[in-house]
């Protein structure tokens, strides 16, 4: 059997970091939740890892490998080289916790801000939705809240637009974008969110650079089929003097 | 096994201006993206001062098209300056604000990210596309409706590209031309704001007039967006190939190889 370096960042908030190097004994089909879970097992009993399903569905494991961040349970070892030493860091968007756990709780206050589905009508026996109508939304429903794509954001991670307080220059996010488009393009959904679409969860800060669509584990097209189509509905009602004058003609949001 | 802080460091380490901890050649893409913007930055300022060569016997540089100086010699006839400079701020509008184009340059122009989870040197105030100057990206669909336009004329040249004084041929040059204006036309028909304003604005499909045409309408569009980046690329030396082979025959460099 070989073995590989793993180097963990160890330390607790706002405590001393370090870097530790431990060994492992690589077998075919790991990932790198496995090595992290045989030096838990076997070298380092306190090293704090966050996870559950190791099948890639419940979003737990979301750390940052050679840099990149990525699930731990999703990133296989004979992808990686392993001549080298393996670096495994916490999300570095959130607050650590405790070595590899961080707090994402920011991001279920972003949740609460949103507004609810709000049925345009209540008798859910009435409804007829068509397959056309609700395809694009099914692909929003993948989503396992891993919330990496909230820390490859450069918005949030090297911009910190985090603050509640203020939110004028406040980013809610990719994947709150995502529920926002969910919503919004619900053809049962009577809420209108455009308004904090623009002024709240600033879409306005995403400059399209699609690193969340680049780290999301479930292959959601984010930035293409949320963020843009979102971008342009807030183009139609605040930007586009043609758009908006045809919806005041119209009577059409 | 006795574990033992190791030597690396636990804050992003330095990486030429910016600082990472990611190990990949994830500059690669902004290289290229840097030399090739460059490139043509420098040959198309240099093609349109030009104002020759820039038309052979029926191939006419897309540069210059549409000629609205030979179509209009009356209403244009203050212009004396290249003729290029009528039509090229449509096509560069187009692509300085597509949303694809805003990736590769707030990449590899603006560093803003350089990559993902790559910093910058500095902080900055981030205002993203709220404030000027990136605001005005939210003009993209003006352009998108010029580039419609432009799309019909560069096959209308397409098919003058045919009419050789001696009757319908085809040269290397027609298959250039051809060239460009197909990638043009898959670059412009997979356009993010095309996909918007043809369908994707509906939540409804079904209860809306022309339903099943809108929503067919909007899956082709949406299946030429998933290649969106492309089409960029790919139209992009399209464009250049065509306006250096008419030159380079105009310019008696090359002779046009008739296929038939």
């Amino acid at each position: 059997m070989t073995q590989a370096h793993f180097i963990v960042q160890r330390g607790q908030a706002e405590g001393e970091q370090t870097m530790v190097d431990y060994t492992v004994d690589v077998g075919a089909g790991m990932v790198v939740l496995d090595a992290i879970h045989q030096i838990q097992a076997t070298q380092a009993p306190d090293l704090a890892v966050r996870w559950n399903c190791k099948a890639a569905k419940c979003g737990s494991c979301s750390a940052e490998v050679n840099g990149k961040p990525a699930l731990m349970c999703k990133t296989r070892l004979d992808d990686l080289d392993l001549t080298k030493p393996v670096e495994v860091r916490p999300m570095k968007t959130f607050p650590q916790l405790k070595d590899l756990v961080t707090d994402v709780g920011w991001n279920y206050e972003i949740n609460k801000l949103i507004k609810p589905f709000k049925p345009t009508n209540e008798n859910t026996d009435e409804w007829v939705v068509m397959q056309e109508d609700i395809e694009r939304a099914r692909e929003f429903r993948k989503c396992i809240e891993c919330f990496m794509c909230q820390n490859a954001c450069h918005v949030l991670r090297n911009h910190d637009k985090k603050d509640l307080t203020h939110r004028e220059a406040l980013f809610a996010g990719p994947r709150f974008m995502i529920r926002l488009a969910g919503l919004e393009m619900h053809p049962m959904d009577g809420e209108d969110r455009m308004r904090f679409v623009k002024d709240e969860a600033n879409v306005g800060y995403c400059n399209i650079t699609k690193c969340c669509t680049e780290v999301c584990p479930e292959e959601i097209k984010i930035t293409d089929n949320a963020i843009i189509p979102l971008k342009e509905r807030v183009i139609d009602r605040f930007y586009d003097p043609i758009a908006m004058l045809l919806g005041t003609l119209t009577g059409r949001k | 096994m006795i574990a033992h802080p190791s030597t690396v460091p636990v804050a992003p380490r330095p990486c030429g201006p910016f600082k990472t901890h990611r190990q990949d050649a994830w500059w690669g893409e902004n290289v290229f993206s840097l030399v090739t913007f460059a490139l043509f930055t420098v040959y198309t300022i240099w093609a349109v001062l030009q104002n020759t060569h820039y038309e052979w016997g029926p191939y006419l540089s897309p540069f210059y098209s549409p000629h609205l100086t030979a179509m209009f010699p009356e209403t244009f006839n203050w212009v004396k300056f290249s003729p290029a400079f009528l039509v090229i701020w449509m096509p560069l509008g187009f692509r300085a604000t597509c949303y694809f184009c805003r990736r590769v340059y707030h990449r590899a122009v603006f560093n803003d990210p350089a990559s993902c989870a790559v910093e910058l040197p500095k902080p900055i105030n981030y205002t993203g596309e709220k404030a000027f100057p990136f605001v005005l990206l939210n003009m993209h669909r003006y352009f998108l409706y010029l580039a419609l336009v432009l799309v019909v004329f560069h096959w209308s040249h397409v098919w003058q590209a045919t009419q050789f004084e001696d009757g319908f041929h085809v040269g290397l040059g027609t298959l250039v031309i051809t060239l460009d204006a197909l990638f043009l036309t898959l670059y412009v028909f997979s356009c993010h704001s095309l996909r918007h304003l043809i369908g994707g604005r509906l939540n409804h499909f079904s209860k809306s007039g022309c339903s099943q045409a809108k929503h067919t309408l909007w899956s082709v569009v949406s299946k030429l967006n998933e290649h969106h980046g492309k089409y960029f690329w790919i139209s992009l030396f399209a464009v250049w190939a065509a306006d250096a082979y008419v030159r380079l025959v105009a310019m008696g460099c090359l002779s046009d190889f008739r296929l038939f």
